[in-house]
């Protein structure tokens, strides 16, 4: 059990090449923590220096206190799930999940007390004679975070873990990470693509871009109050919509429409506007609208996705499938759901954070 | 396996195709092996004018001659020696080379390269550095007290041959496993290291067992190398001698058939020598493959 202090991380490599820079992230005691970002983004580089599998070109990893700089992978006190799962192809389940154990000469009755109880916990005792090529993905993946567990480590480290999983099973084992991480309460880094596993399992989530942090917070902090037009692309289905806008004192210009902002506006002229599709709706015949002509729709069952143009910028909205549709239509938007991003930098102005930003977490019930 | 059916229109022309590969297997394989067969049954007289069915004679004076067992026992040795040193110095090789990042290319070229040398020059190579009068590593063993002379000396002219012969065929096994070691995922590697394992303990829990089949592999070959590919170098360097002790059942064969015309017994030993091979790698195919699946 211990915190990780990540500060001033970079790596860089011969050439020149940043793919970290100065990254710096305080993780406490028993907290899961998600790398989020698009491939390439530096988020596995940055799992690998902590795991001690990546030298660290400059700035400092520590763990329980204690520098890990030039301490090796073993000493470290973390366990890895690597993505192709690297089970040992040779040993049966059972000494796959012995080898750590055995390498630091636990004692044999230990190893058997602490191998059955992580079988358990994960429902693999049946498979422990068996070789990793008798599983089938799911196990696999269970074997692998038993591997983990048996050596009860400060921290785990989940390198996208799911992504060699089918989309049903991916569900689920999301789950069971999630309801393990909280039982045994170790500290967790998890590294992945996939903004819905980042929303779902995070205690907090840092999202990467170019080897630099864009953001850093709880789930519906960062989806309810994205700092930059790249958090607001990447997290949430679909994309937030973002639009070129124009601000006029209290009123904004979106194409040929304009819309009251209730002093909802943080500056003045141009602006990216970001808006989450469900945050749009059909407009009433007596309140300020954008015309939007229908281009296609997508049917997600619960909700409708309807994608068309306002002016010539594209909107996606969603919508319940019970209204009606036509080529023209008009929408409307609360001014308090609107995102204003700089058009120069990309960031969030300030001075506006929806209301829902300011909704608590859900605490974990175990 | 996925593979593609062509179909041919001409009935003939598939025929056409295999005919020259075909060819070349009749010619220089089944049909000398089949003369051999034959000629291991019958006697023919030095000038080849009358040839008599005799049976299994040559076999049994075969199996009653003190020299054949002799040449026998110590192809066994040679066969032996030859397979485990070629292979562990080419092991120890391609795991030195694998740790290597960037001057990896070079060492593996330069270690390859013996492999391009003619059999008769890796002979002559080594017979000139063990030459008793002249050679650079007698001067050096004398001072270590030994007194090498592989013209008098049995044991030391059978180390010659084995040095030789092995000092060839480790670029091919070092390929092999530097192949081998380079598919082994790094991720297995990684996980080891932070289950905490050393390079060491690495190398020999994980990289040799998923090297299994690799190993197993060029154990057949090399004991198929030591078996026939062997004669330029004991010819080169020994003659087979001194009094026949680097005489293998290869060597025999050439001197009971070519120099010694006794063509009828010369055939009976290359069919013996073709079954003792057959047998080998029917046996390692069918006990030894078991235990290197995984």
């Amino acid at each position: 059990m211990a915190g990780i202090h990540i500060s001033e991380v970079s790596k860089i490599y011969t050439g020149g090449v940043k793919a970290v820079s100065s990254v710096s992230i305080d993780i406490v005691d028993g907290e899961f923590i998600v790398l989020v970002g698009p491939s390439g983004c530096g988020k596995s580089t940055l799992l690998r220096m902590v795991a001690g599998l990546e030298a660290i070109s400059a700035g400092e990893v520590k763990i329980a206190g204690r520098v890990v700089n030039q301490i090796e992978p073993a000493e470290r006190d973390i366990a890895m799930v690597f993505q192709n799962y690297a089970l040992y192809p040779h040993m049966t389940v059972y000494n796959n999940l012995a080898y750590g154990l055995k390498n630091r000469g636990t004692p044999k009755a230990e190893i058997d007390a602490r191998v059955a109880e992580a079988a358990r916990m994960l429902e693999i005792t049946q498979y422990l004679e068996r070789k990793p090529r008798q599983l089938s993905g799911g196990q696999r993946q269970r074997v692998a975070m038993g591997r983990a567990i048996v050596r009860k480590p400060a921290a785990f480290l989940f390198d996208e873990p799911l992504s060699n999983l089918d989309a049903k099973l991916r569900v689920s084992m999301r789950g069971e990470i999630k309801r393990l991480q909280r039982r045994l309460g170790t500290t967790s880094i998890y590294v992945t693509h996939d903004q819905l596993e980042a929303m779902t399992l995070a205690d907090r989530l840092v999202v990467l871009n170019g080897g630099q942090i864009e953001q850093i917070g709880a789930p519906l902090e960062v989806y309810h109050a994205p700092a930059s037009t790249f958090v607001a692309s990447f997290i949430g289905s679909p994309a937030m919509n973002l639009v070129k806008g124009e601000l006029h004192g209290d009123k904004l210009a979106i194409g040929p429409a304009m819309v009251a902002l209730n002093g909802f506006a943080p500056t003045s002229g141009s602006v990216t506007v970001g808006v989450r599709a469900e945050d749009l709706r059909i407009a009433r015949d007596d309140e300020e609208a954008l015309p939007f002509r229908l281009e296609y729709t997508e049917e997600l069952g619960a909700q409708r996705l309807i994608h068309g143009t306002v002016g010539d910028q594209q909107i996606t909205a969603a919508v319940s499938p019970e209204i009606a549709l036509s080529p023209d239509m008009r929408i409307a938007v609360d001014a308090k759901r609107l995102h204003f991003f700089s058009i120069e930098t990309g960031k969030r102005l300030p001075g506006n954070v929806p209301a829902e930003a300011k909704l608590a977490p859900v605490e974990p019930v175990i | 396996m996925d593979t593609k059916r062509t179909t041919f229109n001409n009935r003939l022309l598939p025929y056409l195709l295999l005919a020259p590969q075909l060819a070349i297997t009749l010619v220089f394989f089944i049909w000398p092996a089949a003369q051999a067969v034959k000629s291991s049954f019958e006697r023919e007289d030095p000038f080849g004018f009358s040839t008599v069915f005799v049976g299994l004679t040559h076999y049994r004076q075969l199996f009653a001659d003190p020299n054949y067992l002799d040449a026998l026992w110590r192809t066994a040795v040679f066969a032996v020696s030859v397979t485990a040193l070629s292979m562990l110095l080419g092991l120890a090789f391609a795991a030195a080379v694998d740790r290597l990042a960037r001057s990896a290319k070079i060492y593996t070229t330069l270690l390859v390269w013996p492999y391009a040398v003619a059999p008769v020059v890796a002979g002559v190579l080594w017979w000139f550095l063990f030459n008793t009068s002249t050679g650079l590593l007698p001067f050096f063993l004398e001072r270590l007290g030994i007194r090498w002379d592989h013209d008098l000396n049995g044991t030391h002219a059978m180390i010659l041959i084995i040095i030789a012969a092995a000092w060839k065929q480790i670029s091919y096994n070092f390929l092999f496993f530097l192949a081998g070691l380079q598919s082994v995922p790094q991720s297995l590697i990684e996980a080891a290291a932070i289950d905490g394992s050393g390079p060491v303990r690495r190398f020999f829990t994980i990289s040799l067992p998923l090297l299994s089949p690799t190993t197993f592999f060029l154990f057949i070959i090399n004991v198929n190398y030591t078996m026939f590919d062997t004669f330029p170098i004991v010819d080169a360097t020994t003659g087979g001698g001194p009094a026949q002790a680097t005489t293998t059942l290869v060597y025999k064969v050439y001197q009971d058939g070519y120099v010694g015309l006794n063509i009828g017994s010369s055939s009976a030993q290359s069919v013996l020598l073709m079954l003792i091979v057959m047998l080998l790698t029917f046996v390692q195919f069918r006990f030894v493959e078991r235990r290197v699946q995984y």
